[in-house]
Order: structure tokens, then C-alpha cells, then sequence
């Protein structure tokens, strides 16, 4: 008993600490509230010169994407959140379909192209992700690789492809490929590269890192991932990324984003916090830092990737890419997953 | 009466979740059908269900011969062996089963290591329910360890000298005599390694088993689906009620308190004699499988990120946090868990069923689940508690609690109510005889169930990045920064110091005989 006397007389004192740290900062005095599903590491430093050119203080809360925006979902209207920054634009379409965005200023969207936008002017894109075909540069050349993605289920493929099913951003892919190509169309596909024993791995680091080895030949990831391993291994690392020329969706590109959250109580912070992520140099940093696409016109990307300008892209609306269930009952249906 | 209150009080707080859960399902009744008559949905429980099963019969075959070796034999360093037997409680299961994938994987370290010398390419796959059963086996089985070690330390060993003395083997004692006195820990331990495995996210994902929760996470994850997550997550709630309705039949209505006069003694420190090697090699094994392989994975990956600096002053402070909320999470359950006992173990009947049954609800949903219950009541009702401190520890009570209940049970019922009734015959109170007696008398179960709660809450995320007030950082939260980013290396550092303090913290629980 005497030790738990004194354990919880030890956590008092540790409440009245923390109580005491935290105390003070409530109240409405300008601090903005991002809840944001990009990571700490990456944002971090962005968030604090923020804070030092604006004068502001910013509390984050970071988080999964997804888990944030059913936590804003179920906050609704007494949200403490200002801004949502999400890791990509099907959680964003999901909260604008909610409603519980709030319209951003006309002026703002616009500085960015019409498909990494919301039609309704409720959240912008801040930096984009292409999905790419990466192939073992050794072994393969650009020539060898079929005009569409649609064509890698042919037999001679077989044992060659790595995938991740179970990976975020290839899920993206075949929503919006049901959304282009339809639902039969997808499901062939999906059967057919499925026939080609394709290696399943967890993730995109891991089909870039087996390519590489040799493993296999070609797999679908985004097309970061190739260039950051690029610029630490230098040029002779023998991945290259392959934009399908088609125009279909295997070019497709997908964004992270950030929007208003209605209920929050300083929307005017916001605004001007979203506007910093736009401005030059936060599009600047995305780049530099993550090879992501900036999306803010006459910005140019890193001359280690392919320009935004010279993919052909498929006709899309980013925020429609929000139905992933009916993604998850395909790629079961078809033994993907 | 007080007490009857404080159950119900209690259990309403605990439903919370369901409460939710009922109101999502009645926002969209028609879809929530939909998703539950799916053809799947039964193959799901299936799959899950076998998992659940296979993995509670080996943590049982684990934890119990642990339980009685370091508290009944007198093998050479049982502390010790105590200690470590309850830590891997603490490896966060998604960090565990990535340890056992690096390790063992098709092209994993032990790959490397033999392929130079035997020329092995790929070793066989260990993913899908083989791996899931593995992982959850190591790092629950400790939920059965505990709480049967504490009933064998109460355990009145005149019964078993009276078998003994009558002739019977030592084997047949310990079955017809022992085993029956420790059904209600074993009972209770059980269901909390089924719930466990039933709502458990991170094994499952990462060894690629496609279960119940993973289906819900997905739901949440990839359509924001709330009706059908919830509707699923009902279906959990409906499942623990069945596990707990065939628990209270194994339990049966043993009477487990000496019924004679006069207090009982220490139990004899039974001699292993020639059987001491074999089960300290039996101890080594499961304790080199459960906490020293993960364990050494972690430390080769946190040498091998120390290329990157290490923000030590992070990783202190987010310890510290850590240990309060964790620490104020046990207190809590294990405040609370004494007049839940109390209730169903003296006054049994339909209320006091009822409300310890509903109690388990936080621990049989996935974590998600109850942070976006406690975030819809929170911020509805009570939006000035809503992302404090208090409301974490609360949500840690709901999520925890059932760990604290099953061992204090399991405690009391080897207090025998004679003691209470001649105190209250003295002229106590109610309040005074559980104050001096009863807490004292059952505190072995109290501080073991404790235990469960503080390691279980420690490497609790997905309420904390949810309901933590800004800027509150614990050690899970820093693992999921780090391996969010795609390095399981980076986790590897603030995973040790998890390790590291919570195994002083459990010295002072479990060390104390």
C-alpha cells in the first residue's frame, strides 16, 4: 500500500507539472489549430517559419489522414480545428462532402491549376504526387514499356511486376481508374496482372528497393521515391520512373491538400496559413525536400523529374477519389488483396 | 447501495462506446445492414474467431507455466523471470510483428546470416495467420501470466498438503485441487487475450491476416465509412458478450476463500530438483522469443539509425508523459476495478452481471472506435474537457479497465467474506471494512491487474494522437512519427526506452513478495 501511496503521490505532483506547462495558451489569442495527416518530420520546419514571419503560434496535432478526418467528421460543429492539411485529396473531398469546409478566397484556388483544386473552391492542392512506372534502368529501357499501364497484363510481364495492394496510393490508382476505365475495365486489369504472379510488398520504398536488386523488373509506385533514392545514391542507381504516355490514368497525379475548416474560430488565420503553404518558397521546400510536384504555376519542379507539363494526364476530379470501399471489394474480388 | 451505485455509475461511462456506436447505426440503419450482410462479414468473424482461439490455447500453455514457476518453485532468479515474463505486455504489437518480419522474414536478417554459409535464398513465408498467431501469442500471453500468478500467491496451500497427505500424486493435486482455484484468473486472463486478438490492428496488418478489425480500420481508412465501421464494430461488442457468457460458465461457483478458521500461511517453494535446467531452458525460450528477439531487432535498427541524431530531450520528456498518463491510467482502473469486484464477486446477480459485463466494451473495440465515441460525447457534451489530460486518462479507463477487473476478481475471491462480516459485526462501516480489509486482503490481484493496465495503456496510440491535448507527445506517439515516415529504424530508439521504463515500474508491482 505504502508504494501506492507514493506512486500516486508522484503522478500528482507530474499532473500539477504538466497542468502547469500546458496552462495559459487557451483562449481565442490568434493561435491557429492545424490538424495535419502529413508527418511531423516534413512539416515541422515549414510550420515554424511560419510562425516566426507571421508572429502566430500554431498548434498541430498530427495524425493518420484518414483518422483525422473521421475525427472532424464526428467533432462537426464544436471542431478546434482551423485547418485541415491532408496527405492527399480523397479525405478532403470526404470532409467537403460533409460540409465542413469552409470556401476559401477566390483568389486562392486560382493560383493553382484547375485539377489539383476542389471545384467548389473549398481546398487546394499544395504539392503533387505522380503515380509512375519505375523499371530496373539496366535491364530495361523506356522503349520497352508499353504505351498504357492497362497493357502490363500481358503474359510476358509474368513474374516481373511488383505491387502493393495493400499500399495507400496504389488504391488511389485504381479508384481513379474505375472512375476512367469503369468498373469491368478494372477489374480485368486487376485479374490480369494478378495472373501474372506479381511479387506483393508493403510498400513503395520496398518495389523500388527490389527493383533495384533486380528482384523484378518493373512495379507501380509514386515517383518520388525513385528520385530522392537518385540524389542519395547518385546517377547510377539503376531505377528510372516511366510516365505511360497514353494520357490514361497510369499517369495519373494525385495531390496533398489543405482546406478550411467551417467550424473552426479563426478563419482568417487559416486563410493566410494556407496561402504561406502556396507561397513561394513553402512550394519551394516541397520540392526540394520531398521531390513532390509544386503546384503553384511558374514554380518549377526539381530537374531530377519529369515537368508536370510534358505528363499527359487522365481526365479527373481529385476530390471524387474519396470511394475506396468499392476499390477494396474489387481488388478482394479479384485476389489482389 | 453505494457500491451498486458506483458499478452502474461506472459501466455507464464504460458503455459510452456502444452508446455511439448505437447512434451511428441508427443514423443509417439500411447501409449498416448492408455492410453487415455482406458474404464476407461471416467469413471475417471466421477468420477472426480461429485466430482468437488458436492464440489464447498458447498463451494459456505459455503463461501458466510460467505463472507457477516463478511464484510457486524455487527456480533460480523468478524475479527476474517474473519481470521479464510481463514485459513484452509493452512491445506494441504493430512493432513486434515488423521485428519478427526483419528478423525471420523471406528476406529477413536471419536469411542474411545464412546465406553465405548454406546458400539459403528465401526462407519460408511466415505472413498470413501462422505469423499473426505467433506475434499476438508472444506478446499477449503475459495477459494470462499475470493474473495466474497472483491467484497462485493467494492460494491457501493447506488444501493442497490434505491431498497430498491423502495419498495423492503431486500431478493429480495440482489438477483436481489447483487447477480448479485458479479457473477464474485463467478464465479471466483468456478472454482478455481473445478480446485482445479480436481488436487488435497492428499484428494483423502487418503479417497481412485479413481480419475483423483490419476490415473496420479499412472501412474508417479508405471510405470514411462511419455506419459501416460502426456496424461491424457492434458485431465485435456482440461477440465479447459470448466470450464472456462462456467464461462465467467455466468459472463456475467454486468457493475459493478458505472456509476454516485462522489465517493461512506462505505457501512451500516447491524444489524443481532435476527438472531445474529444463525449465529454466522452457523460461529462456519463451522469454528469448517474446523479449529478447524483438527486443535485439530493435537494438541492431537503433545502431543502425544512429547515423541520424537521436533527439534525446524528445524522446525524455515524451517518456516522462508517458509514465504520468500511463501511471494515472493504472491508478484509476485499479480504483475503480475494486468496487466492480466487489459488486460481482459478493453480491452476485443480474445488475452486477450485467454491469461488469458491459464494462469489457472499451477493451473489445478497436482503439479507434472509442476515440471517436469519446470525441463525438466529448465535444458535444462536455467541450471543456474535450483533448485535456483528463480526458485521455478517462479514455484509457474505458479502454482498460476489463485488465484491472479480471485480476482483482480472480484476488477477491480468495478472500473469505468472514473476515468482512465480523469487521462489519465490530462496528465498521461499509466504506471502512472495504478500505481496511477487503482492499488490503485482495491487493496482490489489485496490483497485478495494475500492471496489465499501465503496460497495456503505455503503448496505447490511436486515442492518443486523437484526444491528447496539443503538443503532448508519449513514447508511442514518437514510435508512430518515426515509422510513419517509413523507418521502422527510427521507431527502434524510443521502443527501448519503453522497454527500459517500464521495467523498474514493474519491478515495484510485481517485485514486491
Amino acid at each position: 500500500m505504502r508504494i501506492l501511496r507514493l506512486a500516486a503521490f508522484a503522478l500528482l505532483a507530474l499532473v500539477a507539472l504538466a497542468l502547469g506547462a500546458c496552462g495559459g495558451d487557451d483562449g481565442d489569442d490568434g493561435t491557429i489549430t492545424v490538424y495535419s495527416g502529413r508527418e511531423e518530420e516534413l512539416v515541422a520546419p515549414l510550420f515554424e517559419r511560419f510562425e516566426e514571419e507571421t508572429a502566430t503560434e500554431l498548434e498541430v496535432r498530427y495524425g493518420d489522414t484518414a483518422e483525422l478526418a473521421a475525427t472532424l467528421i464526428e467533432e462537426g460543429e464544436n471542431s478546434p480545428a482551423d485547418v485541415f492539411f491532408s496527405q492527399d485529396a480523397g479525405a478532403l473531398g470526404a470532409l467537403e462532402n460533409e460540409e465542413l469546409l469552409a470556401e476559401l478566397d477566390d483568389e486562392t484556388p486560382e493560383r493553382i491549376a484547375e485539377p489539383y483544386r476542389s471545384q467548389d473552391g473549398r481546398w487546394v492542392g499544395t504539392s503533387g504526387r505522380a503515380r509512375v512506372v519505375a523499371y530496373n534502368s539496366e535491364k530495361l529501357s523506356e522503349s520497352d514499356l508499353p504505351d498504357s499501364i492497362l497493357d502490363f497484363n500481358d503474359p510476358k510481364w509474368k513474374g516481373r511486376i511488383g505491387w502493393a495492394p495493400t499500399n495507400g496510393s496504389f488504391q488511389a490508382f485504381v479508384t481513379a481508374m474505375r472512375l476512367t476505365e469503369g468498373e469491368e475495365a478494372t477489374e480485368e486489369w486487376l485479374r490480369g496482372i494478378a495472373a501474372n504472379d506479381p511479387v506483393v510488398f508493403d510498400d513503395n520504398e520496398a518495389i523500388r528497393d527490389a527493383i533495384a536488386s533486380g528482384e523484378i523488373d518493373v512495379g507501380f509506385i509514386n515517383h518520388y521515391y525513385v528520385a530522392q533514392a537518385i540524389e542519395e545514391e547518385g546517377k547510377d542507381y539503376p531505377v528510372r520512373v516511366y510516365h505511360p504516355r497514353g494520357g490514361d490514368v497510369g499517369s495519373l497525379i494525385n495531390v496533398a491538400g489543405a482546406g478550411i475548416v467551417a467550424a473552426g474560430d479563426n478563419t482568417e488565420g487559416a486563410a493566410e496559413f494556407i496561402e504561406f503553404l502556396l507561397a513561394d518558397s513553402s512550394q519551394r521546400y516541397f520540392s526540394e525536400e520531398t521531390k513532390e510536384y509544386p503546384l503553384v504555376e511558374g514554380i518549377p519542379a526539381d530537374p531530377a523529374v519529369v515537368p508536370l507539363e510534358r505528363i499527359e494526364q487522365p481526365p479527373l476530379e481529385l476530390g471524387e477519389l474519396d470511394d475506396l470501399e468499392g476499390t477494396l471489394e474489387l481488388l478482394q474480388r479479384s485476389g489482389a488483396l | 447501495m453505494l457500491l451498486a451505485l458506483a458499478g452502474v455509475a461506472l459501466a455507464a461511462a464504460m458503455v459510452l462506446p456502444l452508446a455511439y456506436l448505437l447512434v451511428t447505426v441508427a443514423d443509417s440503419a439500411e447501409a449498416a445492414i448492408d455492410t453487415v450482410g455482406n458474404s464476407r462479414t461471416l467469413e471475417l468473424i471466421a477468420r477472426s474467431a480461429g485466430l482468437a482461439l488458436a492464440a489464447t490455447t498458447a498463451a494459456v500453455a505459455l503463461g501458466m507455466p510460467l505463472a507457477w514457476l516463478t511464484a510457486r518453485t524455487d527456480l533460480p532468479g523468478r524475479r527476474v523471470w517474473a519481470v521479464a515474463a510481463a514485459l513484452p505486455l509493452v512491445i506494441p504489437s504493430y512493432i513486434g510483428a515488423y521485428a519478427y518480419l526483419s528478423a525471420l522474414g523471406p528476406a529477413g536478417l536471419l536469411r542474411d546470416a545464412l546465406e553465405q554459409p548454406f546458400g539459403v535464398e528465401r526462407l519460408p513465408d511466415i505472413t498470413g495467420f501462422f505469423g499473426a498467431w505467433l506475434v499476438l501469442t508472444l506478446f499477449t500471453y503475459p495477459l494470462i501470466f499475470l493474473p495466474v500468478r497472483s491467484a497462485l500467491r493467494g492460494l491457501d496451500p493447506q488444501l493442497e498438503e490434505a491431498s497430498l497427505g491423502l495419498g495423492h500424486s503431486p500431478w493429480r493435486t495440482f489438477r483436481s485441487v489447483v487447477l480448479p482455484q485458479l479457473i477464474p484468473a485463467i478464465g479471466a486472463g483468456a478472454v482478455l487475450v481473445a478480446l485482445y486478438v479480436l481488436h487488435d490492428f497492428g499484428a494483423v496488418s502487418i503479417m497481412r491476416f485479413d481480419s475483423f478489425t483490419r476490415e473496420i480500420f479499412t472501412l474508417y481508412r479508405a471510405s470514411f465509412d462511419r455506419t459501416g465501421a460502426a456496424a461491424l464494430a457492434l458485431i465485435l461488442v456482440a461477440l465479447m458478450l459470448v466470450l464472456l457468457w462462456l467464461e462465467s460458465r467455466a468459472r463456475g461457483g467454486f468457493v475459493l476463500h478458505r472456509s476454516a478458521p485462522g489465517t493461512k500461511r506462505p505457501a512451500r517453494r516447491i524444489p524443481l530438483g532435476r527438472w531445474r535446467v529444463p525449465a529454466l531452458l522452457f523460461c529462456g525460450l519463451v522469454c528469448g522469443f517474446s523479449l529478447v528477439l524483438p527486443a535485439g531487432v530493435l537494438v541492431y535498427w537503433s545502431l543502425q539509425s544512429f547515423a541520424g541524431s537521436t533527439d534525446w530531450g524528445g524522446t525524455i520528456e515524451a517518456g516522462l508523459s508517458s509514465l504520468l498518463v500511463s501511471g494515472l491510467a493504472a491508478l484509476a482502473a485499479a480504483a475503480c476495478a475494486i468496487p466492480l469486484a466487489v459488486l460481482s464477486v459478493r453480491y452476485p446477480g443480474s445488475i452486477s452481471r450485467m454491469t461488469e459485463r458491459f464494462s469489457y466494451t472499451g477493451y473489445a473495440l478497436p482503439g479507434i472506435v472509442v476515440a471517436l465515441a469519446l470525441v463525438f460525447f466529448a465535444t458535444r457534451a462536455a467541450p471543456a474537457t474535450y483533448q485535456t489530460l483528463g480526458l485521455l486518462v478517462f479514455a484509457f479507463l474505458v479502454l482498460f479497465l476489463p485488465l484491472a477487473i479480471g485480476s482483482a476478481r480472480a484476488g477477491l475471491q480468495q478472500v473469505s467474506p468472514r473476515v468482512e462480516e465480523a469487521a462489519r459485526s465490530l462496528g465498521r462501516s461499509p466504506l471502512q471494512v472495504m478500505r481496511t480489509i477487503t482492499a488490503p486482503l485482495m491487493a496482490s490481484g489489485v496490483f497485478a491487474g495494475a500492471a496489465l493496465v499501465f503496460l497495456t495503456a503505455i503503448k496505447e496510440l490511436p486515442a492518443t494522437l486523437i484526444l491528447a491535448p496539443i503538443g503532448f507527445e508519449t513514447l508511442a506517439t514518437e514510435i508512430w512519427n518515426a515509422t510513419n515516415v517509413g523507418f521502422f529504424e527510427r521507431g527502434a530508439v524510443p521502443s527501448l526506452v519503453l522497454l527500459a521504463i517500464s521495467a523498474p515500474s514493474l519491478y515495484l508491482l510485481i517485485g514486491r513478495e
